[in-house]
């Protein structure tokens, strides 16, 4: 750790100098896996190839079940406390294959009904599991998430989840180094979703292909820890492998006392190391992409890809005025999935659906900002379905410490247990066909939210914003 | 992984961009414990239109697909490779690809094919009515009409997918300088082991 450096690094450079196992001559890297977090959906085929070749999981300690995807999140339980069956036989089969395979394996596992359940992206962080400097890998593409604690966190399929299970390694080639630096501050109604949604617009879906994103800039440092954990998340929505955040005093605050993070003499050695990890004065990315913080508006998408985005003050774009022509070709199917017409006000379009809720803004700072607009006010009348869903039991449980439910309730959202949910469908919370949801989650995709529904992106405030005008709506009409 | 060396046959001439794993297996089909039957939900919402190109006469049961950029963005789930390997699809060429799906579709010995715009569009032509031939060896996709147009693919990638390599195999013969690093590890960083909370 004292060796003198003959080059300024990048924080991505030195977390992934610290995680060779061995280098080989094409450049393909064994990578040291720190914290392995397992959900319910892409494991069960993991699981099942360690057991047809006779494999152990290499290093329990070190992974972390919990079930999110596709679990109701009506009550789990029923008023003697008894745990309720789930309806949809496949989804039950998954959850029960979760349940087995943890103690088979000797995983440490939350279970559906433990308080600590939740989305396993809030978990990570909140148990202290995932740390900075970390390696951190999920079946999930959001795990870029944790990168807003300076881990190098990213997604991996299931081949690669066994492959974890059984070495808590992954070959892996190094990715270029990107910086997307915001300098400035962001104005009034303008969140850490609108930041990660403006730079979306700006890179384009495949902007951050074979990069590692770090965030940077008098912005992004003045994001709380949640707000940076909101900005990574969607690294994966630019295309980007992960996305980091430096760690700082506000990263080792946020840390401190929780369940899994170090105590006593381990912590002042962690806070030690984690303080050498920030990118060093001179270190040069490969690329480097300048954001000015007071170009950001709240803001809203308008089509079927995440890079399809404008501030709520914009227009729905003609396809005609977009110079490649397969964008045009993308731009009027998604303006025929999505029901619109070039020159709409985006403040005009009326939403029938919100959901505030997911891994990208499910945290209590999400939750409270959609409370602070919805408070003494009440859904408007074509908003059919609206609903709130935390992103772990202890944020439920704070959210309730605070009266938050009850501000959501008497508004007329609903108020549900802590999951996955509309964010992709897969449980029985989906939106209808032809119809609209404004939603704080990650993805704009055709039939994410269920068939034919259509997606708009938004921030939490912006959410609950629409759910009291029932249209997309400039939150900073309501806030002043 | 079964090994692979050349592909040969009709190509879909898909051609879209930003081609999500959402469009390719949607989440409903996720929900399966198997790795196997996922090509009845692949693009389903596509197929739901009559006309479509997957289940036209002409190109049905083709082994090789043609998409624009970004192929494969979006949700991590490797059902996506499963469920084209499961429709017969063997090689996806396109501009580029996401990281996360090129790397599930290399652990299920499914070819990912970069070629340039203009090589795509050639491609596209030709696919409308003649087989298209893939060699991995020697790094070529070639037309009956004299196009030949080379790609790039990772040294690694390449030989594990001509020998059939089963990667974990591969990766626990490095199984003594995992346990050093994990030894070094224990020794300099404590710390790292989580708490028992």
């Amino acid at each position: 750790m004292n060796q003198p450096r003959t080059q300024p690094l990048t924080l991505y450079q030195k977390i992934w100098d610290a995680h060779v196992v061995s280098a080989r001559q094409d450049g393909t890297c064994l990578i040291f896996i720190d914290r392995h977090l397992v959900h319910e959906v892409t494991s069960p085929q993991a699981f099942e190839g360690l057991r047809n070749a006779g494999r152990a999981v290499r290093r329990p300690d070190l992974t972390l079940a919990v079930p999110d995807h596709n679990l109701p999140t009506t009550p789990r339980k029923d008023a003697q406390g008894n745990r309720l069956p789930i309806a949809d036989p496949e989804s039950a089969q998954q959850l029960a294959a979760l349940e087995a395979n943890a103690p088979a394996f000797g995983i440490r596992y939350i279970g559906a009904t433990d308080r600590e359940q939740g989305i396993v992206h809030v978990v990570g962080p909140e148990q202290g599991f995932s740390l900075p400097g970390t390696t951190i890998v999920c079946g999930d593409s959001h795990t870029a998430c944790h990168g807003g604690l300076g881990a190098l966190a990213f997604g991996i399929g299931t081949s690669e989840v066994e492959h974890v299970l059984a070495t808590q390694t992954l070959q892996l080639s190094r990715s270029k180094s990107m910086e997307v630096r915001v300098d400035g501050d962001i104005g009034p109604g303008v969140t850490a979703k609108d930041i990660v949604l403006h730079i979306t617009g700006v890179l384009g879906a495949a902007g951050g292909t074979g990069y590692v994103i770090e965030y940077t800039g008098s912005a992004i440092r003045a994001l709380s820890v949640e707000g940076r954990l909101t900005v990574s998340n969607m690294a994966i929505e630019h295309g980007a492998r992960a996305g980091l955040c430096a760690p700082d005093e506000k990263t080792f605050a946020y840390l401190k006392g929780r369940p899994m993070a170090p105590k006593g003499a381990d912590w002042d050695a962690a806070i030690a190391y984690w303080r050498t990890l920030p990118t060093d004065a001179g270190a040069v990315y490969d690329k480097v992409v300048v954001i000015n913080a007071a170009d950001i508006a709240p803001s809203v998408t308008w089509g079927t890809s995440p890079e399809d985005v404008l501030p709520i003050t914009g227009v729905v774009p003609d396809p005609a005025s977009f110079a490649d022509p397969s964008k045009q070709e993308a731009a009027a199917k998604s303006l025929a999935y999505m029901g619109l017409t070039p020159g709409t006000p985006m403040a005009e379009i009326e939403v029938q659906n919100i959901f505030i809720g997911s891994c990208t803004n499910s945290r209590i700072e999400d939750l409270r900002a959609a409370a602070a607009v919805l408070k003494g006010r009440t859904k408007a009348a074509n908003v059919k379905w609206a609903i709130v869903v935390p992103g772990s039991g202890l944020v439920k449980a704070q959210a309730e410490a605070e009266g938050l439910d009850r501000v959501f309730i008497e508004a007329g959202l609903e108020w549900r247990e802590p999951g996955c949910s509309a964010c992709l469908g897969m449980n029985p919370d989906k939106v209808p066909a032809g119809e609209r949801c404004a939603s704080t989650s990650n993805r704009n995709f055709v039939g994410r939210q269920g068939p034919g529904a259509r997606t708009h992106l938004v921030s939490p405030a912006m959410a609950a914003a629409a759910a009291v005008t029932g249209r997309l709506c400039d939150v900073r009409e309501l806030v002043g | 992984m079964n090994p692979v060396a050349t592909i040969q046959g009709k190509a879909y001439p898909f051609g879209l961009k930003n081609v999500d794993t959402d469009v390719i297996i949607p989440a409903h089909w996720l929900k399966t414990i198997s790795r196997t039957g996922l090509g009845k939900g692949a693009f389903e919402t596509i197929r739901a239109d009559p006309g479509n190109l997957f289940d036209s006469a002409e190109y049905a049961g083709s082994p090789i697909l043609i998409a624009g950029d970004n192929f494969g963005c979006g949700s991590s789930r490797e059902h996506a490779a499963w469920a084209l390997d499961d429709m017969g699809i063997k090689a996806v060429i396109a501009p580029s690809f996401s990281d996360i799906f090129s790397g599930n579709a290399f652990k299920n010995g499914l070819l990912t094919v970069v070629l340039p715009q203009e090589a795509i569009d050639r491609l596209m032509e030709v696919a409308k009515t003649d087989p298209i031939h893939i060699d991995l060896e020697n790094q070529t996709v070639t037309t009956p009409f004299q196009d030949r147009f080379v790609f790039e693919i990772d040294r690694f990638r390449k030989h594990c997918l001509l020998q059939g390599l089963d990667e974990i195999g591969l990766t626990l013969a490095s199984s003594d300088d995992i346990s050093l690093y994990e030894n070094r590890l224990a020794a300099e960083k404590p710390w790292l082991a989580p708490s028992l909370g």
